[in-house]
């Protein structure tokens, strides 16, 4: 059993979720909420990582966080060590991966509002940051729960981005389920079905959660 | 706080669809817009409180501008004195009936709100009903929290937005009647969208009749209807006037109440309504009945002195629309071409209207 991946599995599942929940959220009541041209687009760009070979989307990343990219080159001036094959790097595509599973089950919570609501919400004095807060965010729980276990749990199981922008470092970028690939490698059967239990256990854990907590914040109507 | 202001709108639009709308609401009025499903109405409430913006508008409230595209002047919603009641009522599912209130109380310092809330719920009548989501209330309940709710930012201007589509029957009448009564206790400027004339007769004092993004008729809901003036009403309602009247007495040996309308003065059956208040009374033109002398022996309260104003035609080639008056106060009665000659029903001909104790529909 390597713990050592089944950490950084969970500190970069955790790191994910806390950094693109906010952000995803504001991106899809844009998306939910806004009237303006080139949405679909927009959409199709964040629906991209559902349907790209993780490899395909990996090169890219590879690419962009490369020495010879500007990003690359400036995350190294700042930091002191290359962005691509660290753990910022790891998760840096972790959230863009991710967009897709935080960004949708909150958009078609946020679009599930009834018009009338908002619009109540304004009547009653309730200014724009305050209708959020307020009036939109309980009401899209269901859906920010769901977004972040599915974040969560997909950021556990991914693969191929990980081992094509990570490889596989111990300690840095070496992941649960790259930790799984690699023991089977090895002919190391007894760690594998261990890990492969526990990412298992940890999934249905999740969905169970989710499924529980937003059944209870649901409203009633 | 000083009383309610005037309320000023003219909103234009050519698209989506052609709007043009320009009325105002005297203060303390209640203005009822009046048209079919489809005609522009809610887009004009909703230009009122600011959630639609049109390219050509301007609502002023009182010396306020809250829009004035000329000046590029737009007051958002949420700063604009207010009170919205939406169609659905639009209540907040997560929150219960003292939190929805509470919401709306932004206004108010903290330690103030707690009191603010008791009293509206008493208001509204939801006692033992505070804790409650709005899942958990009937219809009424709902409503009535939605009124309560629009009047929690101590507006100047409450907006109805058809409050009656979603009750039918005697609940509608009930919460017709809840609506009038709260009327009498807050001093504030209402506009109601409604296609239903019955919510005009019975709350409005202003009308404005919008057809087709277009205002076809505007005035008192008195002088419209007693000229038989509302269009888009397309035979779907028998002529009638409708007055605002003051209860003069009640004289419960004869079980019967005196009413005075401008220069009418009418005995109704008992009209539950304190002596000084005022009550909205609807006269059928069918239930008036035209008489040239002083009839005897008739079960008969009101034989009222008249004049002949006008004569039209009564919707049907053997009848006649008669346009009454009596002293300054109008009347409406429709009756056959065949009385209009036996009695010699001209322009200007002295005549007795009589009106049935009972024909007077009180609404208090």
């Amino acid at each position: 059993m390597d713990w050592t991946a089944l950490t950084l599995s969970i500190r970069l599942g955790l790191l994910t979720v806390a950094l693109l929940v906010p952000v995803a959220f504001l991106l899809a009541r844009w998306l939910a909420f806004g009237r303006f041209r080139g949405r679909g687009f927009v959409e199709a760009l964040v629906a991209l990582p559902l349907i790209l070979p993780p490899t395909v989307l990996g090169y890219y990343l590879l690419v962009a966080f490369g020495r010879a990219s500007p990003l690359g080159q400036a995350f190294e001036v700042a930091v002191g060590h290359p962005l691509v094959f660290s753990f910022e790097g790891l998760l840096l595509a972790s959230l863009l991966v991710n967009l897709p599973f935080a960004v949708q089950p909150m958009q078609n919570a946020l679009a599930a509002i009834p018009p009338n609501l908002r619009d109540a919400a304004r009547c009653c004095g309730l200014s724009p940051l305050a209708a959020i807060r307020r009036v939109e965010l309980p009401l899209a729980i269901p859906g920010i729960a769901t977004a972040a276990v599915l974040t969560f749990a997909h950021t556990l199981g991914e693969f191929g981005v990980v081992l094509m922008v990570g490889g596989s470092i111990p300690g840095e970028t070496r992941t649960v389920a790259i930790a799984i690939y690699d023991r089977v490698q090895a002919f190391d059967d007894a760690s594998a079905g261990l890990m492969a239990l526990v990412l298992l256990t940890l999934s249905l854990l999740a969905l169970g959660i989710t499924n529980t907590l937003a059944r209870r914040v649901a409203p009633r109507s | 706080m000083d009383g309610p202001g005037e309320l000023r709108v003219r909103l234009r639009q050519a698209a989506p669809f052609p709007l043009s709308v320009e009325f105002s609401a005297p203060p303390g009025s209640v203005t009822a817009l009046f048209g079919p499903s489809g005609s522009g109405k809610s887009t004009v409430l909703r230009a009122i409180a600011g959630l639609h913006r049109l390219d050509d508008a301007r609502v002023a409230c009182g010396g306020r501008c809250w829009t004035d595209t000329s000046t590029g002047t737009f007051l958002p919603a949420h700063q604009r004195p207010v009170g919205f009641v939406f169609q659905d009522y639009a209540l907040f599912p997560h929150l219960t009936v003292q939190a929805q209130l509470a919401l709306a109380l932004g206004h108010l310092p903290r330690t103030e709100r707690p009191t603010r809330i008791a009293a509206l719920i008493a208001l509204a009548r939801l006692e033992g009903l505070a804790g409650r989501k709005p899942a958990a209330l009937s219809g009424g309940e709902q409503q009535r929290v939605a009124l309560a709710r629009a009047l929690a930012r101590d507006p100047e201007v409450l907006l109805l937005d058809e409050p009656f589509a979603a009750v039918d029957g005697a609940l509608r009448e009930s919460l017709r009647h809840e609506l009038a009564a709260l009327r009498r206790q807050v001093s504030l400027t209402v506009v109601i969208v409604t296609h239903d004339f019955d919510d005009v007769a019975k709350l409005a004092s202003h009308l404005v009749v919008v057809e087709r993004g277009s205002v076809s008729a505007a005035g008192t809901v008195a002088d419209l209807t007693a000229r038989n003036a509302v269009p888009g009403l397309g035979g779907t309602r028998e002529p009638a006037v409708a007055l605002d009247a003051c209860v003069v007495e009640h004289d419960s040996a004869r079980q019967l109440t005196h009413l005075v309308a401008g220069t009418l003065s009418l005995e109704v059956p008992t009209v539950p309504a304190p002596v000084g208040s005022s009550v909205r009374i609807q006269i059928g033109a069918r239930e008036v009945i035209l008489a040239s002398r002083r009839p005897e022996g008739l079960s008969l309260h009101n034989v009222l002195e008249a004049r002949v104003l006008a004569v039209e035609s009564g919707g049907h080639e053997a009848l006649r629309l008669i346009h009454l008056a009596v002293g300054d106060s109008r009347l409406l009665s429709l009756v056959t071409a065949d009385a209009v000659r036996s009695l010699g029903l001209g322009c200007g001909a002295p005549v007795l209207a009589l009106v049935k104790a009972v024909a007077v529909e009180a609404f208090a």
